[in-house]
């Protein structure tokens, strides 16, 4: 009996090895979900909080047309956003990959970190000072003598918001496709067209098969934090862009009710979750074949 | 089948093919034998279409390939990792190539149960690509191969991955398949007792060049050069100096073994420098009395390696410094020979080589 409690060393050190990172995690990912499912139950009486479990909040969050919009609009945002990253994404990984001679390689993938020097939200204050109503773009158009008055859909609006947003996420896409491209043998693509395979047919059998775990994980990266966003609608979307994180946002400071804020939370955590899952599930043959080269 | 001809090529300024010039007949196993970096893997890529030339002509089945893209060409290749495609099952993986024929469904499977039948793999078609050991990868990638029926198979260090037993059992295996199918193997390989075995000929290739090309026989008792008498098995290198030269044979010299007609060697010019080469089981230790021999040597044992069936001795000719190697096979009478005894050694012309000496 004792021996089964001993553990052996590999286990000991594994267990030493994850705990720090493990603690981490439950402190700043764990409890504070914890926090805000109980609050999502709650009901705010102005100061305090009612902590009489009700599904109110829930029912609100689900029923209510405003917050319906705002969800399908981030889902649908977030959606086209991740479709155009995920679409420009992959040739450039597959020059990168497979037409770039290697010691260009490095190179690439240092360039494609540039964007990463400038913070965030100063790509977003620049996209407002390029799509502006006196921006970089209607100043030369009217300059040009192409249009006569500002083009008033290139800002403020859903469109502004796919843009700023496809244009953040592109490195994060690029990266996991190619890593997985970079681990397609090279002897699979010249098989392939030994036995028969005109290089576009080698490249429907072969590379894009092999290269979906990459796409998959592009697809994630770029979908998930995007549906959440606030700081690109905040300061791109007009009243037209605003997406859910908006609202919750609102909910918790402006409107001071943190519970349905917790319960649009979850909502969208719930949300995003089954999307990623059906995605990854429809995706699944795929992944598993992985890792057996 | 295959005809190459003065075929150079580079990578950069390395020189990776130098004048390459052979032809493979039709239903022969050709090897291509070499140490990595002699140019045997390019060559094949060559044929195979995976590799342009700077200059030369490659022809296959009386056609130039020239231009010829690798799905055109009527050669298939066994990969050295056999490039499974891990994505596929074993039956997709072994029909991958018949879908331009566009057969239907019951035709398809009939070929691939025919094809994996044809390897040993008989009701493997279910299997998934990576729950497949390394014998039975290559057997999929040989049925993927040969279920096109191709003119030419070209098989790139198939062998190399696999362990020692299966790899003599794949060897055989090999060699029936060709056997019985009569298309034309190119194999590359740098294990010399694999082309040996299995081969009809064999070009051995040193530097992007082919140093020699001949039957495995013809390779093993007469090899050119010092290089590739190294390169096959074990062979006493010894200096010789030629006394006098009569047509094709050297009255020659053998450092501490005496003098021999030996047949100049194929390439030979009045620059070359020659030296001689000796098989270890070409002379013999002789019992007291023995006259088997046209000529005799006497020797001191230096050293004395039992193995079981043969015993090597390290012996030492008298006036001569050079360790040379002798191996008696351990028949029930013979005695083991001790180290400091002296020895006569048995041999005839026929037992040593004139070797080109360069590099």
């Amino acid at each position: 009996m004792m021996k089964r409690l001993q553990l052996d060393s590999d286990a000991r050190r594994g267990l030493s090895q994850i705990s720090l990172p493990f603690a981490f995690s439950v402190l700043l990912l764990a409890a504070p979900l914890t926090i805000l499912l109980a609050m999502s139950f709650w009901t705010q009486d102005f100061l305090t909080l009612d902590r009489t479990f009700t599904l109110a909040n829930f029912k609100e969050a689900w029923t209510s047309p405003v917050y319906r919009t705002l969800m399908l609009r981030s889902l649908k945002i977030s959606i086209i956003v991740t479709v155009l990253t995920v679409g420009l994404a992959y040739p450039a990984a597959y020059y990168m990959s497979f037409v770039a001679p290697n010691n260009r390689k490095a190179l690439l993938v240092f360039l494609i970190t540039i964007p990463f020097w400038t913070s965030y939200l100063m790509r977003i204050f620049l996209w407002k000072v390029i799509l502006g109503f006196n921006g970089v773009v209607n100043g030369s158009l009217m300059g040009l003598g192409i249009i006569d008055a500002p083009l008033d859909w290139i800002s403020y609006n859903q469109f502004a918001v796919v843009l700023t947003l496809s244009h953040a996420w592109l490195p994060f896409a690029v990266l996991p496709i190619f890593v997985v491209m970079e681990k397609v043998n090279r002897s699979y693509l010249e098989a392939a067209q030994d036995l028969g395979d005109t290089p576009f047919q080698r490249f429907l059998r072969i590379t894009l098969p092999l290269s979906m775990p990459g796409v998959v994980a592009a697809t994630l990266i770029v979908f998930i934090p995007t549906i959440g966003d606030y700081v690109t609608p905040r300061l791109v979307g007009g009243p037209d862009g605003l997406m859910i994180a908006n609202m919750i946002e609102i909910q918790f400071k402006n409107a001071n009710n943190a519970p349905l804020g917790a319960a649009l939370a979850l909502s969208a955590l719930v949300l995003v979750s089954s999307v990623a899952g059906i995605f990854v599930w429809l995706n699944r043959r795929y992944l598993k074949a992985e890792g057996a080269a | 089948m295959i005809k190459l001809s003065k075929i150079e090529k580079y990578y950069g300024t390395y020189h990776a093919l130098r004048d390459v010039n052979c032809h493979i007949k039709e239903g022969e196993f050709f090897s291509l034998l070499g140490p990595s970096g002699s140019g045997k893997t390019t060559l094949l890529r060559t044929i195979a279409g995976f590799e342009g030339i700077d200059s030369g002509t490659v022809m296959i089945g009386g056609q130039s390939m020239d231009g010829v893209p690798p799905n055109m060409r009527p050669t298939n290749m066994v990969f050295q990792s056999y490039a499974i495609f891990p994505h596929m099952s074993v039956a997709q993986n072994v029909a991958y190539g018949l879908r331009s024929q566009r057969l239907d469904n019951a035709k398809t499977a009939e070929m691939v149960a025919e094809s994996l039948a044809k390897v040993g793999l008989a009701g493997y078609g279910d299997r998934a690509a990576h729950a497949l050991s390394g014998g039975q990868r290559q057997r999929v990638a040989l049925a993927r191969a040969l279920i096109l029926k191709p003119k030419v198979l070209l098989l790139d260090e198939p062998l190399s991955a696999l362990d020692r037993q299966l790899r003599e059992e794949m060897q055989s295996e090999l060699r029936r398949l060709q056997r019985s199918l009569g298309i034309t193997f190119v194999l590359v390989t740098h294990d010399q007792e694999e082309a040996l075995t299995m081969s009809d000929r064999v070009a051995v290739m040193f530097e992007g060049q082919i140093a020699q090309l001949d039957t495995p026989q013809a390779l093993y008792k007469h090899p050119a050069s010092k290089r590739v008498a190294e390169f096959f098995g074990a062979m006493n290198v010894l200096k010789a100096e030629i006394i006098e030269v009569d047509g094709d044979t050297a009255t020659t010299r053998i450092e501490g073994l005496g003098v021999a007609e030996l047949a100049i060697p194929t390439g030979a010019s009045a620059e070359s420098s020659f030296c001689a080469g000796v098989r270890p089981e070409s002379m013999t230790i002789l019992d007291d009395g023995e006259q088997a021999y046209a000529k005799e040597t006497s020797a001191t044992v230096a050293e004395v390696e039992y193995r079981g069936e043969m015993t090597y001795y390290d012996v030492k000719f008298e006036g001569s410094d050079t360790p040379v190697v002798v191996s008696m096979r351990n028949t029930s009478n013979r005695e083991l020979r001790k180290v400091g005894q002296q020895v006569r050694i048995g041999w005839e012309s026929a037992s040593a080589v004139l070797l080109l000496d360069q590099n």
